[in-house]
C-alpha cells in the first residue's frame, strides 16, 4: 500500500459485472475472489442451508467439465479454489501461481457461470454438510453462538442459522439449489475482484473476456429450467432486484426476498434473557452475551467501530480481556465483535470459562459494560484504539488475499474506491465522546441476552 | 552472531513499510521432565506480563500503538514470540524481545492467576474430540521420547506447578546462546544488526542448555487406542512414526502424502492461508467422494526429532469407522505396493512448488519460516525446500513408504461417540432472566 492507497482501477462491464484489480508483485501470485450478492438470507423459509449447500456444490462440476476435471486441472496446478458464503454474500475464492492465472480465472468463471448440480454430487454435499452440522452439535462455541442469534433475533430472518440444520438440510432437493442459483447469480450482482503479480488492465481484459458475455437471465441454465432472457436489467451500485419466478418454476417455500427487499429492523428484546445449551459431557462451556447491533451503512459506524475495539479487541480482548483474562484469569479467551451488515447484525461477547466460572464471568461483562456506560471510556483508552485502528492498516492489507476482500467489500457496502485512503481520516475523527455514547446507545445489561452451552449448569 | 552467541537473522523485504521480528528459543515440551509437563508453554504466557523496565500495565499497547500485532506459542521443539508493526516500531520490538530474554517479572500473583487460564485453555482443547485423539494417540505412540506429552501439559502438573518451576526454566532456556532473533521486512541489514546489538549485546550469554537424549526404539507392533466418550461424530486417525526435517527420507515422505491428501506446504503458523489442493487425491477420492467421510488430512510436521505422520478422518453421519479404516490401509497398503504413477509425481510436485510460495505469503510468514527451520535444523533450509524436493525420485517416494508406513510402525485410534443423556441438539432451554 502506497501513501496513495491501494488504488484499484474499477470498471464495470456492459453486463453489469464490476471489475475491481489491484497489482501487487510481491510473489509471484494471484488471488481471485468472484463475488455474489446473495446468501443464506435468501434461503427459502423452509430450506435453511440452501445457499450453504450451493456454495459446497457449486464448484463439483460444470455443463461442460465434470468435478473430477476441475479437481484434476486445480489439483494440477497447485491451486485453490472455494466457495464461501455469508448471510448477504458468496464468494468463489481462487489461489494460484501468477502463471496458471488464465487457466484458473476460466476454470472458476465456469463454476459461477455454468454449474451442473449434478445429483450425485448434490447427495454427497448434503452428507457432508449433515456431517459438519453434527460435528457443531458436539461443540460449545458454535452451540452458544446459535442459542444466541435465536434467542436475540426471535422472529428476524437473522435468527436463522447459515449452516442450516440436519433437518432443514436434509429436506434440501437440487431443484432448491438450482433456484436458488437462477435468482442470486446474475451479472449485476457479481463484483470480481483480482489482486495479485499481473498488470491491472491486463487482469480486467481476462475478466471481461471471461465473464462478459454472462447474458442477465443467466447462461443456459443446468438442465432446462429457464430460457435466457433478453431484457436488459437497471443498472448501478444497488443489489439486483428480484425477478419474478422463472416460468414455470413453483416455488416450494417463499422466500424471504432474497437481496431484494431491505432487511428489516431488529426488534430488540425488551428484558435480560438466559439461555442454556446443556453439554455436560464438555470440559468447558462457552459463552455468547449481547445485543442487537447496527448496520454497516449506520452514519457512526466508525465510532461503534472504535467502541468494540476499545471494550473487547485491543490487545487481548481491550477493557473486558484486561478484566477477565488478565486481572481474573478466568478464561483463555474473552472478546467482543461487531457485526454490522445489511441488517443490523448482532454485537456479541464471547467467552470461554469453566463451568464453575459462568456466573462470574456474566457478572464481570456486567460491571464492565456497567462502568463503560456510567464513566464512559478514558481518553487513553480511545486514543490508543484509534492508533491501533489507524496503524493497523498496512499490515491488515498486505497480502493479496487481504487486499482482495478488503476491496470485495468495499464493493458491496459502497464504500467507495479511496476507502482505505479516508479510513484512517474517519477513524481519527471518532472522538471520546463518540466512542462512548456509541457504547451507551448499544450496551445495556438489563436487556442482555445471554447464551452459554457446556457443562453448566451443573447437575444437582 | 553476536559475541554473546545470539544469531540474527536479517532478510529485506521492501513491499510494505513493515517490520517482523520474532524471537526463537530451543526449547519446547519435548524439553520438559515429568512433573512439569506444560511448562514451556506456562512460562510463554508469563512472558507477556511485564518486565523490569515494561510496567505489568504497559505491557498492553506498546506495539498496538504501532498498529501492530503481537502472539507467541509454544510447540514441541520451540517457543517463539512475533512482533509485526510499520517499521517505525523496529526499535521497539527489538526493545521488547530483549526485555523479554533477560527481565521477566514472574510475580507470584501472575504466575497464580495464569493458571487458571492455562487450565481453562486445556479445558478448551477437551472440548475438541479430535484434539482428545489426537493426544490419547500421540502418547500411545511415543513411550520413551519425551514428545510423549502435549505441549500444554497435563493437567496435574498444571495444578501443582510452582513459580519456582517456571522461573527456573525461564532462566534456563531464555539466553542469546540458545536463542535466534529473526527480523524481515522494510529494513536496512546493517542497521539491523546494530540495533540488535545495542538492545541485546550486554544480555550474559549463559549455558547452552542440555539437549534431549532419549530415543524412540523401534515401533515392535502395531498398538490401539479407543475413546468412548459422548459425542455425535466419530473420528478416526492413524500416525506413523516419521522421519525427522533433516532426514533424506522427509522429502519422499511429503510426496506420498501430497499424492494421499494432497500437499500441505511447510508452514505451521498460517498453513499457507490457503486451502490444500486435495480433490484430486486418493485418500480424499476414497473416502470424501466415496461418501465414508466429510473430511480427511495427512500431517508430517517439520521436527527436530523423528515425530509422527498422521492420517485423520471425520466419519461420515452415519457411516463407521470400520468402514473408514478399511479403505485407508488398502490405499496405504496400494501406496506400499505399487508406489506413485508419473502423472501424480508430477502434480504433486507443481502443488508443493506452489505451496512453498504461498508459505512465504507475507513478511510474518518469511520471518516464520526462517527462524522455524532454525529451531530444528538450519535457516538454510529455507531456501533448500526447492533443491530438495527437486532431489525426491518416484522410488524414493514408494521406497519411503514401504518404510514408514507398516503395520508395526503404526498407532491407530478411534473416537467412537456414544449417545449421551439428552441429544444436545434439542436441549436448549431458556431459563428466565438470569443473575
Amino acid at each position: 500500500m502506497t501513501a496513495n492507497g491501494l488504488n484499484p482501477t474499477r470498471r464495470v462491464l456492459d453486463n453489469g459485472v464490476t471489475v475491481i484489480a489491484k497489482a501487487n508483485h510481491t510473489t509471484p501470485a494471484v488471488s481471485l475472489l468472484i463475488g455474489v450478492r446473495t446468501g443464506a438470507y435468501a434461503d427459502p423459509i423452509d430450506r435453511e442451508g440452501t445457499a450453504a449447500l450451493c456454495a459446497r456444490v457449486l464448484d463439483r462440476g460444470t455443463v461442460t467439465r465434470p468435478a473430477d476435471v476441475i479437481a484434476d486441472d486445480l489439483d494440477g496446478r497447485g491451486a485453490s479454489l472455494s466457495v464461501v458464503t455469508g448471510r448477504h454474500q458468496m464468494a468463489i475464492s481462487a489461489t494460484c501461481l501468477s502463471d496458471d492465472f488464465g487457466a484458473v480465472l476460466a476454470l472458476a468463471a465456469d463454476v459461477a457461470r455454468h454449474p451442473a448440480f449434478d445429483d450425485a454430487e448434490v447427495n454427497t454435499r448434503r452428507a457432508d454438510l449433515i456431517s459438519s452440522i453434527r460435528q457443531d452439535e458436539d461443540n460449545p462455541a458454535p452451540m452458544a453462538v446459535d442459542a444466541f442469534a435465536r434467542a436475540l433475533y426471535g422472529s428476524h430472518p437473522y435468527a436463522r442459522k447459515v449452516r442450516g440444520s440436519v433437518a432443514s438440510v436434509e429436506s434440501i432437493r437440487r431443484q432448491d439449489l438450482v433456484r436458488f442459483y437462477q435468482k442470486g447469480f446474475q451479472p449485476q450482482a457479481i463484483t470480481v475482484v483480482v489482486v495479485g503479480d499481473l498488470a491491472e488492465d491486463a487482469a480486467t481484459a481476462a475478466i471481461a473476456k471471461a465473464m462478459g458475455d454472462w447474458s442477465t437471465g443467466g447462461d443456459k441454465p443446468p438442465r432446462g429450467d429457464k430460457p435466457p432472457r433478453g431484457d436488459k436489467p437497471p443498472r448501478g451500485d444497488k443489489p439486483p432486484r428480484g425477478d419474478k419466478p422463472p416460468r414455470g418454476d413453483k416455488p416450494s417455500g417463499l422466500s424471504v426476498g432474497g437481496e431484494t427487499a431491505p432487511v428489516p429492523d431488529a426488534v430488540a428484546p425488551a428484558e435480560r434473557q438466559l439461555v442454556t445449551v446443556p453439554m455436560m459431557n464438555k470440559a468447558q462451556a462457552d459463552l455468547a452475551y449481547g445485543f442487537v447491533g447496527i448496520r454497516r451503512a449506520h452514519p457512526d459506524y466508525t465510532a461503534f467501530s472504535v467502541m468494540n475495539n476499545a471494550l473487547g479487541q485491543y490487545a487481548i480482548g481491550g477493557r473486558l480481556g484486561d478484566s477477565i483474562r488478565e486481572r481474573q484469569g478466568m478464561a483463555y479467551y474473552v472478546f467482543s465483535s461487531l457485526d454490522a451488515s445489511l441488517g443490523e447484525g448482532p454485537f456479541t461477547i464471547r467467552a470461554g470459562v469453566s463451568a464453575d466460572n459462568v456466573e462470574r464471568a456474566i457478572a464481570s461483562i456486567d460491571a464492565e459494560l456497567t462502568a463503560v456506560l456510567q464513566s464512559g471510556f478514558t481518553p487513553q483508552e480511545i486514543d490508543e484504539s484509534k492508533s491501533y485502528l489507524v496503524g493497523s492498516l498496512p499490515r491488515q492489507l498486505e497480502t493479496n488475499a487481504a487486499i482482495a476482500s478488503f476491496l470485495l467489500n468495499v464493493d458491496f457496502f459502497d464504500l467507495g474506491l479511496d476507502y482505505d485512503a479516508r479510513l484512517p481520516g474517519l477513524i481519527q475523527s471518532v472522538t471520546l465522546d463518540a466512542a462512548t455514547d456509541a457504547a451507551r446507545r448499544l450496551l445495556a445489561p438489563s436487556r442482555a441476552t445471554i447464551a452459554v452451552a457446556g457443562p453448566w449448569p451443573a447437575k444437582p | 552472531m553476536l559475541d554473546n552467541g545470539l544469531k540474527v537473522l536479517v532478510q529485506e523485504v521492501h513491499t510494505a513499510p513493515l517490520a517482523s521480528v520474532w524471537c526463537w528459543y530451543r526449547v519446547g515440551s519435548k524439553d520438559e521432565t515429568p512433573g512439569v509437563t506444560g511448562v514451556s508453554h506456562w512460562v510463554e504466557h508469563m512472558n507477556f506480563k511485564g518486565t523490569r523496565n515494561i510496567p505489568r500495565d504497559q505491557v498492553k499497547g506498546i506495539i498496538e500503538k504501532f498498529g501492530g500485532s503481537w502472539n507467541g506459542y509454544t510447540w514441541i521443539d520451540q517457543t517463539t514470540y512475533l512482533e509485526t508493526a510499520s517499521k517505525d516500531a523496529l526499535d521497539r520490538m527489538l526493545f521488547i524481545e530483549a526485555e523479554r530474554m533477560d527481565a521477566c517479572l514472574y510475580d507470584p500473583a501472575d504466575c497464580e492467576s495464569e493458571r487458571t487460564v492455562i487450565i481453562s485453555e486445556l479445558q478448551g482443547g477437551e472440548n475438541d474430540p479430535e484434539q482428545l485423539l489426537d493426544t490419547e494417540v500421540t502418547a500411545a505412540a511415543f513411550k520413551v521420547h519425551p514428545y510423549h506429552h502435549p505441549t500444554i501439559g497435563w493437567l496435574s502438573d498444571l495444578q501443582t506447578m510452582s513459580r519456582e518451576d517456571l522461573y527456573g526454566h525461564y532462566r534456563r532456556y531464555y539466553v542469546p546462546s540458545n536463542a535466534t532473533i529473526v527480523v524481515v521486512g522494510d529494513v536496512d541489514s546493517d542497521d539491523v544488526v546494530k540495533r540488535v546489538a545495542a538492545h541485546f549485546g550486554s544480555i550474559p550469554s549463559g549455558s547452552r542448555p542440555a539437549r534431549v537424549r532419549q530415543v524412540e526404539p523401534e515401533q515392535q507392533a502395531e498398538r490401539r487406542v479407543v475413546l468412548r466418550k459422548e459425542g455425535t461424530t466419530a473420528y478416526w486417525k492413524a500416525a506413523f512414526h516419521a522421519p525427522a526435517f533433516t532426514d533424506d527420507a522427509f522429502f519422499p515422505l511429503l510426496v506420498a502424502d501430497a499424492v494421499l491428501n494432497g500437499a500441505a506446504g511447510l508452514n505451521i503458523w498460517s498453513g499457507g492461508g490457503v486451502s490444500r489442493p486435495q480433490r484430486s487425491a486418493r485418500l480424499y477420492r476414497a473416502l470424501v467422494d466415496g461418501g465414508l467421510a466429510s473430511s480427511v488430512s495427512g500431517a508430517l510436521m517439520p521436527t527436530e526429532h523423528p515425530y509422527l505422520y498422521s492420517l485423520s478422518v471425520s466419519v461420515a453421519e452415519g457411516r463407521s469407522l470400520a468402514a473408514v479404516e478399511e479403505v485407508v490401509l488398502k490405499e496405504v497398503e496400494r501406496l506400499q505396493r505399487d508406489g506413485i504413477t508419473p502423472a501424480e509425481f508430477t502434480k504433486v510436485n507443481a502443488q508443493l512448488r506452489a505451496r512453498f510460495v504461498y508459505d512465504g505469503d507475507s513478511v510474518t510468514d518469511i520471518a516464520h519460516q526462517l527462524g522455524y527451520f532454525e529451531t530444528i535444523g538450519s535457516w538454510r533450509n529455507y531456501h533448500d525446500l526447492r533443491t530438495r524436493l527437486d532431489a525426491v525420485a518416484p522410488e524414493a517416494v514408494h521406497a519411503a513408504a514401504v518404510k514408514y508406513l507398516t503395520p508395526a510402525n503404526r498407532t491407530i485410534g478411534w473416537f467412537e461417540p456414544v449417545v449421551g443423556i439428552g441429544d444436545p441438539g434439542s436441549g436448549i432451554r431458556a431459563t428466565g432472566p438470569a443473575r
